[in-house]
């Protein structure tokens, strides 16, 4: 098995979803990545819908500080703190689980454990997750910060990524999203819209 | 049961026994590649179904779609919307199923009495699935053509087809007659029945020809020993080099009253004179037609008339009548040697008699002589066949008598006088059936087109002849759309007794080397060869 990346810790986590904290600065995973974290034998599978950097702590803003510096990276050297005083983290939609061998596109019994490791799917593993497309009616159904267009059309931009013909893989994606939200064709369109990169 | 070589094209959504089930058509499958008319088989969850695509429609998801269309320039997204938001679906009437129980596998596919359940996968039918239907071709069944859009032969039960009166209908010029020498052919070789053909236009027996002008060989350069050319008409004949058998002459002694009758609209006669013909034919006997038609104009002729009651206006009416007959190059006061006797005699041997007609081929010359020649052999038949029933013995050997224009003899005003009609009502009972070749369907009794087992149509435009043709079909207005939707030329849907279930179909190629090849096992060429030596001799 190919060794994957780890990118984070969960530190808030519910049913639907988790949010994970970057050990790096600005290491998050792109927008749409399928990230995995595992709770015992139950590995939990999500799809980042958003990311964030911040300050440390929430009453103090950051400042402008690059008024006399030459280039953006030189700002960071001259104050190497700040890598310590910023966070970068991100939030999942909780898409599915496996259990044992069996791959489930619907929600695990358990949410994430907090300080669970987050990993990045290997590419094996986004195609394997993505032979079925059971879990584009949990993305499209979901209540997020993010608009349902925007996520969806992302998590398959990335997911056509892992196979070798792009295009059939999001002809089968758009056909699926044709039956599930064929009456909403203005969001349908919005989706396809966004697929072709 | 066997999937190989079937092409899925959707599922069964909806439907009814009667109407036939709607299919939505897979993604994958485009409508543009369907036509009606195919063949399809259903895999129901018990039972498999055979049927036929009827209809062809459009469906969207959403009717936004009709009114804001996507943009389908994208190729992306029109893919994604084909088979999704936008389908296809297909209207198809079962006609046949068969079940997995051992019955119905050993009885084969029988009528349907349900339909397939929801969300039963629709196939293309396959080499297999057509050959299940209407056999491989053998001993009984001859190849006629290929269903439409399939490579596979079509084969048709000769025995079947002669058991009950058929008939090839169609526009003139979409294939009737070169379809109805395949059936010729498919009778003499594979049917125990022996044809007797009424040639209008001198097209069956030794050769006819295609649009194009070429030269296509007919029954007797085909099968020479089993094929006899009468002729009405010798010179004819000797001038296009046709070897023929025999030539008929007609006494006028041979005509009956009920022959006039049948002419009546041919010949302008009245009412009243068709009366007078029987008072003549009581008065004169046999000879009546010359002894009438040499009436002059004298007292004594006046004082008959008188006696017999007929006014002097239709005798004259009459009289024309009589002339026309008279002038017929082939009639002369008595016929040297009986045309009916030594026709019976071929057919009785298993030689099948194609009469020609010559340039006497206008429709007096051909309804008398086809009504006058039928009538005299349907007697002996029924004759032969009483006799054989007493003696219970087999009769005598089955007898297709092929005619054209059918309408002529058939229609509802003299189709109760012909004997086409008696035959075509009585049918098989005495060994005797008929073979109609019409353009004009909706002229034929409506009681004698219920009596025809077999039909097979050509296209026909007139709304009267594709209602008269599909009388008394079950999903006729299903059959209406397929049959409508017919080539112009060499496509035809054949249905009716001898096939279990309609078929749209491509008649075989006839005319090339090729075909009289496949169609005689040695090629012809021998056979031709003997022919052209024959006429050698016989004219010199």
């Amino acid at each position: 098995m190919i060794e994957t990346q780890r990118v984070g810790e969960v530190i808030e986590s519910s049913s639907t979803d988790f949010t994970a904290q970057c050990y790096e600065l600005y290491g998050s995973p792109s927008l749409g990545s399928l990230v995995k974290t595992r709770d015992a034998d139950v590995e939990l599978f999500g799809v980042v819908y958003q990311v964030a950097t911040t300050s440390l702590e929430p009453g103090r803003r950051p400042i402008a500080r690059g008024k006399d510096e030459a280039s953006e990276e030189a700002v960071y050297k001259s104050n190497p703190q700040l890598l310590k005083l910023l966070k970068s983290e991100f939030g999942t939609l909780v898409v599915g689980h496996r259990q044992g061998d069996k791959l489930n596109q619907y929600l695990p019994p358990q949410p994430a454990r907090i300080h669970g490791f987050v990993y990045l799917c290997s590419p094996e593993e986004v195609r394997e997750f993505s032979l079925s497309f059971a879990f584009l009616n949990m993305l499209v159904n979901a209540h997020l910060p993010i608009s349902t267009e925007e996520i969806t059309s992302a998590t398959l931009r990335q997911m056509s990524q892992a196979h070798q013909d792009h295009r059939s893989f999001l002809v089968a994606a758009g056909k699926e999203l044709a039956l599930l939200i064929g009456s909403n064709l203005n969001q349908l369109k919005a989706i396809l819209g966004r697929l072709q990169t | 049961m066997s999937q190989e070589n079937t092409e899925g094209l959707g599922i069964v959504t909806s439907g009814s026994l009667n109407k036939g089930v709607e299919a939505r058509l897979d993604g994958s499958a485009s409508v543009e590649d369907i036509a009606v008319g195919r063949y399809v088989t259903i895999e129901g969850k018990k039972r498999r179904f055979f049927g036929m695509i009827t209809d062809i429609s459009l469906g969207v998801i959403d009717q936004k779609l009709t009114v804001i269309p996507p943009d389908v320039s994208d190729p992306f997204i029109a893919e994604v919307l084909a088979g999704t938001s936008t389908y296809g679906t297909l209207h198809i009437s079962p006609y046949l199923t068969i079940g997995g129980d051992v019955t119905s596998l050993t009885e084969g596919p029988q009528p349907v009495k349900t339909i397939p359940s929801h969300f039963s996968p629709v196939n293309s039918a396959s080499q297999q699935d057509v050959e299940l239907v209407f056999g491989k071709e053998d001993e009984k069944r001859f190849w006629i053509g290929n269903p439409l859009d399939m490579e596979t032969r079509l084969c048709l039960d000769m025995e079947r087809l002669v058991e009950r009166s058929s008939g090839v209908f169609g526009k003139s010029g979409t294939g009737k007659t070169f379809f109805t020498r395949q059936l010729l052919i498919g009778m003499l070789q594979k049917s125990k029945a022996v044809n007797l053909i009424f040639d209008m236009h001198s097209e069956y027996g030794w050769e006819g020809s295609s649009e194009q002008g070429l030269k296509v060989k007919a029954l007797k350069q085909l099968f020479p020993a089993k094929v006899a050319v009468f002729t009405l008409d010798e010179e004819s004949s000797k001038r296009r080099g046709v070897l023929t058998d025999f030539t008929v002459r007609i006494g006028y002694d041979e005509i009956e009253p009920a022959d006039m009758a049948l002419l009546r609209q041919t010949l302008n006669l009245t009412e009243p004179a068709i009366g007078a013909v029987y008072q003549f034919r009581e008065r004169f006997g046999k000879n009546w037609l010359e002894k009438a038609a040499n009436l002059g104009n004298s007292d004594d002729t006046r004082e008959l008339l008188k006696e017999l009651n007929v006014h002097e206006s239709t005798f004259q009416n009459l009289q024309r009548g009589l002339a026309i007959i008279k002038r017929l190059p082939f009639t002369e006061p008595h016929a040297p040697s009986d045309a009916v006797t030594h026709i019976l005699d071929h057919l009785s041997r298993g030689t099948n008699v194609v009469l020609e007609f010559g340039r006497c081929n206008d429709i007096t010359a051909y309804v008398l002589v086809a009504n006058l020649l039928t009538r005299r052999i349907y007697a002996r038949y029924r004759e032969k066949t009483e006799k054989a029933m007493a003696e219970n013995s087999t009769g005598p050997q089955p007898l297709v008598i092929t005619i054209e224009e059918a309408h002529k003899f058939l229609n509802p005003e003299v189709a109760s006088q012909t004997i086409f009609g008696t035959i075509a009502r009585e049918m098989r009972k005495y060994n005797a059936t008929l073979l109609v070749i019409d353009q004009r369907p909706s002229g034929i009794d409506d009681e004698v087109m219920s009596q025809v087992g077999t039909k097979a149509t050509f296209l026909l435009d007139n709304e009267r002849d594709i209602d008269s043709v599909l009388s008394g079909v079950s999903g006729k207005s299903e059959l209406k759309s397929v049959l409508s939707k017919l080539a112009s030329k060499q496509q035809a849907l054949i249905f009716g007794h001898a096939v279990p279930m309609p078929v749209a179909f491509q008649p075989r190629e006839y005319g090339s080397a090729e075909s009289y090849k496949n169609l005689i096992p040695d090629g012809g060429t021998g056979a031709v060869k003997q022919a052209e030596q024959d006429i050698e001799e016989l004219w010199g």
